[in-house]
């Protein structure tokens, strides 16, 4: 029996929980200073958690046990997406449990729940997010499956890790596609709706008539809070790892190479770090759309995608 | 065979003797329903055997018209089909036994146990049949049987309307079936005689793709019309809602499916030959029905209407992956037909159990509230705890999310798809990528779909004018859902057994089989066609959430610290009633401004304003109505056009007699002159 896919399905499960924080930490310090404001450090997500890890939950009065689950179950499906995507390694145990499709589908779970979440109370505001959160994301999921095609049509596969491998090893020529370029392009868009980033959706509003997820989770307090906040860094770390992994892989360590690990890991950090900036260049950059902008925005990210594997079909 | 033999003749004779046994109704209810459910038990074991068993039994029976016997078979394929109708008999009698209870006293309970029973075994005989003449009048039968169960609240002028229409639809249909018969009987034995009504004769002969075209297209339209593929589903959300809720559990979770067994076995058992634009036309229609049949059903407020749409939708998906089945099989890709035909049969069988699931628990709603309106819902999670569990996870098989079995048979869709560019025509595979999508949005609006339907009427708080006093449901109902419920998540995380099991199926249709490549990694991951193409484990994805979920739970609850409860926040109005939460309406307002030109909407505000300021109206009354497009575009003019002739038809009617005589003598010379 070899353990080594054991311990680096481990180490990459760690760092996933270190690092997204950290990660969302970055961003919101680039923003402060392309913003021209102090920043509170790389660490401050870290603080946050632990301030609402150690408070008390305040429930609603209505709140039912879904109310309750929901975080918990959010936390487990980030997680467990988390072990599926090839970030530091393509060798994991868990890689088989989930194709793409199958991933987009957990993270679909963890929005189902909290839209729930969101209905359960009985406000206005959480009904609101819901129901704008299920409309961007019916739009935003072919869009994000069709982008997902395109890259499984270069590698014939759906498997992360067989794509991220496929990819890495061709020459430059086969890497540099015009249906990946097209398929990135769409990937970009929809991440950023996914996410729930800028010109989608702020994270930092909480004014009432622009939140979005916010909205859902207005009610949640202490650990529950924690939990959701801490998936919602996850989220944006995967879908960080999930556009490296597909259209970036190089650095990428192989099956059984353990010695490549740390490689990895300095590949990563230059990555993230670049994405980072990108990320924010995009925040600061635009201003919020209207809600009914979005759909002309997925619906945008949508046609590239098609445009991507349409340019499989001709050109390649 | 014997089995499902016996359990027909013990559903025929429930039928017979319950106007015997109605001086107990209690007890008729309990004896009878127990009876349906050990004979529907029956036909299930039957049918998993042999499908397991991939064997094939005839028999003929010496009844019906002289030298046309009945013809009975019971194939890997007609065994898959009685499987996924008794398992669902199964549960939906169990929960009969407690639902039904609650008509005694004021409804006749008698008529509808014994629609039920002839109901069942109709579509027990449907795919029992082998024989043109005996399948047309075990469909009849069905037919008829599923009539009266939706007459049987017939207070309301609505449902006499809706179970006409039914009928209509219905007839049209079965009489293109019988056309389709036809002509394929007729090119069995050259026109000669009666002996091609056999599906053996058909089976053995070939016929010419002219006739063959049509044969198939009269039975696709024909089928199509009882399946509710879109333009002919209009009778489906009319008809459904309305019959007592068991019996709209079986419409649409099985009556639904014997037409797509006919379709299957039309196309796949007796033409056998067919060129690829045939599938390529099921798909089209598939993907039509799947994306809006899920948009009406977002439009919806009618918690019954709502899951009737999404039978609309689920059949359209299954009707995709026969349409790829076709495509691929006719380019003689064997390994990637019979994945695209194990995710329809797979899906057949999983939208049999979770629609089934969901109509069971609407009716445990109804029957708690008797009220089928949304909008007036709200909050029923904690009256009825074991209810809300069950029909979320319904819920969440519908709308695709794993680890239960919707996803499944719609991720096997969706690998069939991106095999597709090995085909060889363009326009298909400009076709395939569109197709992919349709059905990735498809699953996405479902999710949202069921947001609605179970955030509006489990969560929140109760929106209704008055409260009635809610109470959770009897034992025999909460059994019957938990069956379905279970075999929901055993159908999600066990794929590879049941692939494996319904592994004949495709052996018998198309010639090969995935389960050789679907069982590489071992029973735990699925991986069909290869393993480094794509693999899925759903047992994983269920235990590794759950194993994060407990740990978290565990680690966070390790010092004791109590929840406190306060009242939600108000942004300081002080004011909130239950009114101002979202409903179904609201919920689905953006979705409706983003595909509002799919639909013939009317909306309407009336403002009264108060005096002081116009700003400040006293009453706002809003109007919203929403219709099927197709009523306008296609029925209207066909309903017009048949009253214009039948007036026009009608002016020959004079009641005179010499008029009468005339015509006669008219008719008689004509014949002569024509006949010799």
């Amino acid at each position: 029996m070899n353990f080594s896919p054991l311990l680096i399905e481990l180490m990459q499960l760690l760092l996933l929980l270190a690092a997204a924080p950290v990660f969302a930490g970055w961003v919101k310090m680039l923003k402060c200073w392309m913003q021209g404001r102090r920043s509170p450090g790389l660490f401050q997500p870290y603080r946050d958690i632990l301030k609402l890890f150690s408070k008390d939950v305040v429930l609603a009065e209505n709140a039912s046990w879904i109310f309750r689950f929901t975080p918990y179950l959010v936390f487990g499906a980030t997680l467990l997406a988390g072990g599926i995507i090839p970030i530091l390694s393509v060798d994991l145990p868990l890689s088989a449990t989930a194709d793409v499709i199958a991933l987009v589908a957990i993270f679909a779970i963890a929005r189902f729940f909290t839209a729930l979440a969101g209905m359960d109370i009985g406000t206005a505001f959480g009904g609101m997010g819901s129901s704008r959160e299920m409309m961007i994301a019916s739009l935003a999921e072919p869009a994000m499956l069709m982008a997902v095609f395109t890259m499984s049509l270069a590698s014939k596969s759906t498997s992360l890790s067989h794509i991220a491998q496929a990819i890495s090893q061709s020459d430059i020529h086969m890497a540099l596609r015009p249906s990946l370029a097209f398929a990135f392009l769409a990937f970009v868009m929809i991440a950023i709706a996914e996410t729930g980033r800028i010109p989608v959706d702020n994270p930092a509003t909480h004014l009432e008539l622009t939140m979005i997820h916010e909205a859902m989770i207005l009610e949640y307090s202490g650990r529950h809070l924690a939990l959701i906040e801490w998936a919602g860094m996850m989220k944006l770390f995967l879908f960080m790892s999930l556009g490296a992994a597909a259209f970036f892989p190089w650095g990428i360590a192989g099956a059984g190479n353990m010695a490549a690990i740390p490689v990895a890991l300095i590949y990563l950090t230059i990555k993230f770090a670049l994405a980072g900036v990108v990320l924010v260049l995009i925040e600061t950059g635009l201003a919020k759309m209207r809600l009914f902008r979005v759909t002309e925005f997925l619906g945008a990210a949508f046609l590239l995608a098609t445009l991507g594997m349409l340019a499989h079909f001709i050109l390649e | 065979m014997d089995l499902a033999s016996l359990s027909v003749i013990l559903f025929l004779a429930t039928a017979v003797s319950a106007p015997l046994l109605s001086r107990n109704q209690s007890l008729l209810v309990t004896a009878c329903f127990i009876l349906a459910s050990v004979a529907s038990a029956f036909s299930t074991a039957a049918g998993i055997w042999t499908v397991w068993q991939g064997t094939t039994e005839t028999m003929i029976l010496n009844l019906g018209l002289p030298e046309l016997p009945f013809h009975l078979r019971l194939d890997p394929l007609s065994g898959f089909f009685l499987t996924t109708i008794g398992l669902l008999s199964f549960y939906v009698s169990v929960y009969s036994i407690g639902y039904v209870k609650g008509f005694i006293g004021q409804r006749p309970v008698v008529r509808l146990i014994i629609f039920y029973s002839l109901f069942i075994a109709g579509m027990f005989m449907v795919v029992l049949a082998d024989d043109a003449l005996f399948f047309l009048i075990s469909w009849e039968l069905m037919a008829a049987a599923s009539y009266f169960l939706v007459m049987y609240e017939d207070e309301k002028a609505e449902n006499k309307r809706a179970a006409f229409l039914y009928l209509v639809i219905a007839h049209i249909g079965a009489m293109a079936i019988l056309l389709s018969f036809g002509v394929m009987a007729g090119l069995a034995t050259g026109f000669k005689d009666f002996s091609g009504y056999t599906f053996d004769a058909m089976r053995a002969s070939k016929f010419p793709v002219e006739l063959a075209t049509a044969a198939f297209f009269l039975a696709f339209f024909g089928f199509s019309a009882k399946a509710g593929v879109i333009p002919l589903h209009v009778w489906l959300p009319e008809a459904h809602p309305v019959a007592p809720s068991n019996v709209s559990a079986l419409m649409s979770g099985v009556m639904l499916k014997t037409a797509i067994y006919g379709i299957i076995r039309v196309t796949f058992d007796l033409i056998k030959v067919f060129p690829w634009w045939w599938g390529a036309v099921v798909l089209v229609f598939g993907l039509i029905s799947a994306v809006m049949g899920v948009l009406y059903a977002l439009m919806q407020h009618d918690l019954k209407r709502l899951l009737a749409y999404h039978s609309v939708e689920n059949i359209g998906i299954i009707l995709i992956g026969i349409g790829l089945s076709m495509v691929f099989t006719s380019f003689n890709m064997p390994l990637i037909a019979a994945l695209a035909m194990t995710a329809a049969i797979y899906h057949t069988l999983n939208h049999a159990m979770f629609k089934g699931l969901l109509f069971m628990g609407a009716g445990a709603v109804l029957h708690a509230t008797h009220e089928r309106n949304m909008e007036e819902m709200g909050g029923l999670i904690h009256k009825m705890p074991w209810t809300a569990v069950l029909f979320l996870i319904g819920c969440v098989s519908i709308s695709a999310l794993p680890p239960f079995n919707g996803f499944v048979s719609e991720w096997l869709t969706f690998q069939a798809f991106l095999l597709s560019p090995s085909l060889p025509a363009p326009i298909l595979k400009l076709l395939m990528p569109i197709g992919a999508a349709i059905l990735a949005l498809t699953g996405a609006l479902a999710a949202a779909c069921f947001v609605k339907a179970f955030g509006v009427t489990f969560l929140g708080r109760w929106r209704g004018q008055h409260k009635p006093k809610i109470q959770e449901v009897n034992w025999p109902m909460r059994i019957g859902m938990m069956l379905a419920a279970a075999t929901c998540l055993l159908l999600g995380i066990l794929p590879t057994l049941f692939i494996g099991w319904m592994d004949t199926i495709p052996v018998q249709l198309v010639g090969s089989t995935i389960s050789a490549s679907a069982g590489t990694y071992g029973w735990l991951w699925l991986t069909p066609v290869a393993p480094e193409r794509a693999s899925y484990s759903g047992i994983i994805v269920f235990l590794g959430i759950l194993a994060v979920v407990v740990a978290a739970y565990i680690m966070l609850h390790v010092k004791p610290g109590a929840i406190r409860r306060g009242a939600i926040w108000d942004c300081g109005f002080e004011k909130l009633t239950a009114r101002m939460q979202y409903n179904a309406t609201s919920f689905s307002m953006p979705i409706r401004r983003i595909f509002g030109y799919l639909f013939d909407i009317k909306e309407q505000v009336d403002l009264s304003p108060q005096s002081a300021h116009s700003a400040f109206p006293k009453r706002l009354n809003y109007y919203l109505k929403i219709r099927d497009r197709v009523w306008g575009w296609l029925y209207k003019p066909i309903a017009e056009v048949s009253f214009w002739l039948s007036r026009k038809v009608g002016m020959l009617q004079q009641g005179r007699i010499q008029t009468y005589l005339i015509y006669s003598f008219i008719t008689i010379i004509v014949l002569l002159v024509f006949v010799k």
